[in-house]
């Protein structure tokens, strides 16, 4: 056993406060949203610290709303199918850029580097003009499409990672018993793929989710909107009285599956993120 | 990038494909590599190349949203334009200069002190400590909040009248009258630091933690047998050490920085004290309905950050070399 010295005992009660403060630091605001939402609307001009009683009124008037209901299914609809979209289109190119030897791969490699830079704003104009030829202006498939701009680059990116790391005598045996290389692909590889395309899926899904900009400028009916949009558009009678009570329920019920979600895969999220960006 | 192995596979390919039927071979397989990248460079294409090219374009011409296909070209007036003795176009506008100022001053803030927090947070990550996985659990929190959500959250918090930050203040004797954080001009600019800073610090301490956790454990022992400071260790064994990984961690956050839209458009909408560029671009572009001129902004913001990304890739290479 060490000997008791004061010292020591300082550094302990020091790292102690550390970590509390780092705790109340990052959990603190959420908390407070929380607390918020339980309040009824005369409650909300008094500060309190603690979540005194529940009271659900401003969850009900939430989910009462048919355009928030709308919004939340459309933000699962694009969220989802933007996971879809960029694991199929990433999958593939990452294959061909993991697993086969051609002239040009590095600069693909790059270009893709590339397009994850682009500041969204630059393509705005050009975006909305696509979008408008194809017939995807004011409807969620319209933002599928476009998010592909920033889910794209890291799925490739992480994919290929991977699929570089996976040995070659898989594919060799494949190959030696004549198997297509989409056959290749998908039976062979893809079962090993499963938690790089968890993880990337996943990073896919929150940017989607959490998407804004494009969400904003490309859909233009309440009844066409994701839930960040929605919202952002929560107004009350006037500008200086925005009913924060109702904001707040409408901002937990968007954030609560996702912080599930972050802390059930919380490993993989971390692995993810550092794949991306360290080898990026 | 090129690693030992990949560099005798690359020798090793010339002289394989010498021989007849493994060149068709492997003729085939490029073919099918193509083939495998078409999707993703259609749809690459289609969202990013041809919409930065018809940016760049409209750039040049009087477009606007209505008229998208009747723009006509008008050279660099978007950009400068000398008429009767003034000076007009963005590059001679007061506000795009103020959102530049804006947005290097709030990149460089919220870089520099999420750099800082974040070591913080992952040196006391990397300790061991009894409830360690739920304090990390803890910090990934403000990361998985949409940053609409959280700019909500912070705005009620930094409500003039009723927001618990000047409650807090105000009970703890730190102020006499309570701040309006988000519409007083000399403070919007930094409440909306701040609440990047809470968002964004989780990331740069993972991407830490994870350099960390990659050091090799033998120099710590020897520093220790060694009876060195702690301080003094991290100043010369750590930091460099870890000094590649903070690179790349704060240019991703820098370049994240530059393009900054949500949190300002949520938390202040359209002041001036704060906007980005990417708000004056967006605010031309949507609301004003300027497309030429707005697509000019956009550009410059474009040309910004490709040259900030193709001066980075130089350096970095020429440092590669320097250690090779």
């Amino acid at each position: 056993m060490k000997a008791f010295s004061w010292p020591r005992l300082l550094g302990r009660i020091g790292f102690t406060m550390l970590v509390l403060c780092i705790v109340l630091f990052c959990v603190f605001p959420f908390y407070y949203a929380v607390l918020t939402s339980f309040k009824s609307s005369g409650e909300l001009f008094q500060v309190s610290y603690w979540i005194n009683h529940l009271n659900f009124s401003n969850y009900q008037t939430v989910l009462g709303r048919p355009s928030f209901l709308r919004s939340l299914f459309n933000s699962v609809l694009v969220s989802t199918l933007v996971v879809a979209l960029s694991l199929l289109l990433g999958l593939t190119a990452a294959y061909a850029l993991g697993r086969f030897d051609f002239k040009g791969r590095g600069s693909v490699l790059t270009l893709v580097l590339g397009v994850s830079m682009f500041p969204q704003v630059a393509v705005l104009s050009g975006l909305f003009e696509v979008i408008r030829g194809l017939g995807l202006y004011n409807n969620p498939l319209g933002l599928v499409f476009s998010y592909t701009l920033f889910t794209l680059p890291f799925t490739v990116w992480v994919l290929t990672t991977f699929m570089r790391q996976l040995p070659k005598e898989l594919e060799e045996a494949a190959i030696v018993d004549g198997a297509s290389p989409w056959l290749t692909l998908t039976k062979v590889l893809m079962p090993l793929l499963w938690p790089a395309m968890v993880t990337t899926g996943m990073l896919a899904f929150i940017a989607a989710w959490n998407e804004f900009l494009f969400a904003l400028t490309f859909t233009l009916t309440d009844s066409q909107r994701t839930v960040p949009v929605a919202i952002a558009l929560i107004s009350g009678g006037s500008q200086y009285e925005l009913p924060w009570g109702i904001i707040m329920a409408a901002s937990v019920v968007v954030t609560v599956p996702l912080i599930l979600l972050v802390l059930v895969f919380q490993r993989r999220i971390v692995s993810g993120l550092t794949a991306g960006a360290v080898k990026g | 990038m090129s690693t030992p192995a990949t560099d005798k596979l690359r020798t090793a390919a010339p002289a394989a494909s010498a021989s007849h039927p493994k060149g068709r071979l492997s003729r085939t397989r490029v073919r099918a590599a193509w083939l495998f990248l078409l999707p993703m460079l259609v749809v690459l294409l289609l969202v990013a190349g041809w919409p930065l090219l018809r940016t760049i374009w409209f750039s040049f011409t009087d477009a606007s949203f209505s008229t998208l296909h009747e723009a006509h070209f008008i050279g660099l007036e978007n950009y400068l334009n000398y008429d009767e003795g003034e000076w007009y176009g963005v590059l001679a506008d007061p506000q795009w200069w103020g959102a530049v100022r804006n947005t290097l001053f709030f990149t460089l803030v919220s870089v520099s002190l999420e750099l800082v927090l974040g070591m913080v947070f992952a040196l006391v990550l990397n300790a061991q400590f009894p409830g360690r996985a739920l304090v990390r659990a803890a910090v990934l929190i403000p990361w998985a909040i949409p940053t609409i959500v959280s700019a909500k959250m912070w705005s009620w918090m930094l409500h003039d009248q009723f927001g618990i930050l000047n409650h807090l203040l105000i009970s703890l004797g730190i102020l006499d009258t309570p701040l309006a954080w988000t519409a007083n001009s000399s403070l919007s600019l930094w409440a909306v630091v701040m609440v990047d800073v809470w968002k964004t610090t989780p990331f740069m301490a993972l991407l830490i933690l994870a350099a960390l956790q990659m050091l090799p454990s033998d120099c710590y022992e020897a520093a220790r047998v060694d009876g060195i400071h702690p301080v003094r260790v991290f100043f010369r064994v750590t930091l460099p050490l870890i000094t590649p990984a903070l690179l790349v961690a704060v240019t991703f956050r820098v370049l994240d920085a530059l393009r900054v839209f949500d949190v300002i458009y949520v938390l202040t909408s359209n002041s001036a004290d704060t906007m980005s560029m990417s708000v004056f671009a967006r605010q031309q572009l949507v609301e004003f309905q300027e497309v030429g001129y707005g697509s000019a902004a956009s550009t410059l913001l474009f040309l910004f950050i490709a040259l900030l990304t193709l001066a980075w890739l130089y350096l970095g290479r020429k440092r590669l070399q320097g250690d090779l």
